[in-house]
């Protein structure tokens, strides 16, 4: 799509077809040097703009979401940890072989408290994608987070993770390097750590790639962003046997993978909204609603001590499951034992 | 996270689906790696394994249950517990669909058993994957069920064996499966702070979500033979390298020598093997 007079209507996506002759319309209104003489209609369009997205936005399919979540504009972890922490220590390496750019760690200052971040980081421009391979981390990604996340535990430090990744990478050198066990470990090891974790998914959760980093006593996903236990075009491509539009949309609808839906699942505990037309039309409100959760969230974790917080994190993972009993029998054991 | 697997999980001689003979279901079973025509009941007695090549055939978790155990020593756990279908999936079949006509053909609720058991004299809790059922994939009632055994064997400080065969998470469960990896890892850091001892018995295949959850944690892991393990399947690695795989990549040997398993066994020896390890931890 050309860009028409050098505005971002080429970053829109298909069903936002409705706002794009506004958008040109308000743009070329403030593009003007007498732009000021305009305010009063240049309000009036955004607003008449702002209107139709939300309605846009409230009808979106989760095929629409996916793609919201994917957008070339939608915030990134390393956009989040810049406007949201100050003084960001940055600490790289996992120890034993390299330094994952695609997960970004380090410590940091939000609201008041000092914490661990843990991040997803997809890259921006095409040479930054290729670095951090388009956010799929390696396993040396899974184990520098473990690494950091060991290191909040002796001091104290609570942990956030952000999670933005289509799944951890799958290539020879990453099965090589055991990127099951990474991952497994991580499981493990985020089920019994001793300090609050809250996690945001902020744009893809793909599988295991994503859970590696989302074991926390407290999970929330923005609104437009998917978690599933598999991309719907890989669930298209195996169980329709061929991805395409079609069945990319049909196997997103299956999937349940929108936060509304994960969140009716009892999978995730809240949902963060975005703004009018998603996260990429207003940065500054998106951060400050992810600030201010994981603030509240770490506030009242802190008031319990860490073997609580243990106890309560297995007892949460442990009720996860739909079972019946067959043949049923009545006086039968309950489906999930407490 | 589910991946395909690389062969399908009709291709077991014996679960072939009924009118679609892959494999002939005669007195004569062709090898599927060395061709050899062989006798079915001289490879039945074999434990499943080719006499002529040392292939091993994947097996049904009530035939592993019957190598593994000492005769009618098997008590299973939980074995009405079944699926149901929180979502409601439909993909070119509905889900239900496919969970009738896994159980009509593998006389299961679900993929996997589990219970008590003993092996050469030592009590264990067992529990065996069932990858004619679906591939093995875990959905709610195989977390749960792998769950429940791990909390009853640290509830008895008994030792645990998982045989694992999966293609990975269960997609028509979608995040409800994603979880159980969560869900039994977390049951795992229990049992480790009880000192419990966990055998990862891993067999073809075992990839996906269930590779990167309990199968890759256990304190001692065991592969059989040439089993396909890994995270990612061979297909979806090749699709983004584009380029060949080195031979024998993401086989039971090849897994060994990158370091992340102890011992690939052949299935004759792993009641011996097992027992040794259990002996050796003092449970
Ligand atoms: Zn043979």
């Amino acid at each position: 799509m050309a860009k028409p007079n050098g505005h971002t209507a080429s970053y829109t996506l298909p069903f936002e077809q409705p706002v794009i002759e506004l958008e040109k319309q308000i743009a070329l209104l403030e593009d003007r040097d007498d732009s000021r003489d305009f305010a009063e209609e240049i309000q009036k369009l955004r607003e008449s703009r702002d209107g139709i997205l939300d309605k846009i936005y409230k009808n979106l399919s989760p095929w629409d979401i996916v793609r919201v979540a994917r957008h070339a504009k939608r915030p990134q972890s390393a956009d989040y940890i810049q406007l949201m922490c100050r003084d960001f220590c940055e600490l790289h390496g996992d120890r034993h072989f390299g330094d994952d750019p695609a997960m970004i760690t380090g410590f940091g200052r939000i609201g008041p408290y000092k914490v661990m971040i843990i991040a997803h980081q997809k890259g921006r421009t095409t040479q930054e994608k290729i670095t951090c391979h388009f956010g799929c981390a390696h396993p040396e990604g899974y184990r520098k987070a473990l690494k950091k996340m060991k290191l909040a535990e002796k001091f104290g430090l609570p942990v956030v993770s952000l999670i933005d990744t289509p799944g951890a990478y799958p290539g020879v050198k990453a099965e090589e390097r055991g990127q099951a066990e990474a991952i497994a470990v991580n499981l493990r090891e985020m089920s019994r750590l001793r300090t609050p974790i809250v996690c945001v998914v902020i744009g893809e959760g793909g599988s295991g790639g994503a859970l590696g980093i989302a074991v926390g006593d407290r999970v929330a996903m923005l609104e437009y962003s998917w978690y599933s236990v598999i991309s719907p075009e890989g669930c298209a491509a195996i169980l329709w046997k061929n991805a395409n539009e079609r069945t990319n949309s049909l196997a997103a609808n299956a999937l349940a993978l929108t936060a509304r839906e994960n969140l009716a699942n009892g999978l995730i505990d809240d949902v963060i909204r975005e703004p009018i037309g998603g996260a990429h039309r207003d940065i500054p409100a998106i951060t400050k609603a992810i600030q201010d959760w994981i603030v509240d969230r770490i506030r009242e974790l802190k008031r319990s001590k860490p073997e609580t917080l243990v106890q309560r994190r297995y007892e949460k993972l442990r009720r996860i499951g739909a079972v019946a009993w067959h043949p049923p029998d009545p006086g039968d054991e309950p489906p999930v034992d407490e | 996270m589910t991946q395909v697997p690389s062969r399908s999980w009709t291709d077991t001689p014996e679960l072939a689906p009924k009118g679609k003979k892959a494999v002939p279901e005669g007195l004569w079973i062709r090898c599927t790696q060395c061709a050899a025509m062989l006798f079915r009941k001289s490879v039945e007695n074999n434990l499943w394994v080719c006499p002529e090549c040392q292939h091993h055939f994947r097996v049904s978790a009530r035939q592993r249950i019957m190598q593994l155990t000492d005769p009618g020593s098997f008590e299973p756990f939980n074995e009405r517990m079944a699926p149901v279908d929180p979502l409601r999936f439909v993909d070119l079949r509905p889900y239900t669909d496919r969970l009738k006509l896994a159980q009509k053909r593998t006389g299961q609720n679900d993929g996997v058993q589990t219970g008590n058991a003993f092996i050469k004299g030592r009590k264990v809790i067992l529990a065996c994957m069932d990858f004619p059922f679906l591939g093995g994939s875990m959905g709610s009632v195989v977390g749960e069920k792998i769950t429940r055994a791990i909390i009853e064997a640290g509830d008895h400080d008994l030792p645990i064996v998982i045989v694992a065969s999966s293609g990975g998470a269960r997609m028509m469960e979608s995040g409800f499966s994603l979880m159980q990896m969560a869900k039994t890892s977390a049951a795992l850091a229990r049992f480790d702070d009880q000192a419990g001892l966990f055998i990862s018995v891993l067999t073809d295949p075992t990839t996906g979500g269930v590779t990167a959850s309990f199968a890759m944690l256990g304190d001692v892991i065991l592969a059989e033979p040439k089993a396909l393990i890994g995270f990612a399947g061979p297909r979806v690695i090749q699709q983004t390298i584009r380029q060949e795989l080195p031979e024998g990549f993401q086989r039971a040997e090849f897994v060994l020598q990158c370091g992340f398993i102890d011992r690939v066994v052949p299935r004759s020896e792993l009641r011996s093997e097992i027992s040794r390890i259990i002996d050796y931890a003092g449970k």
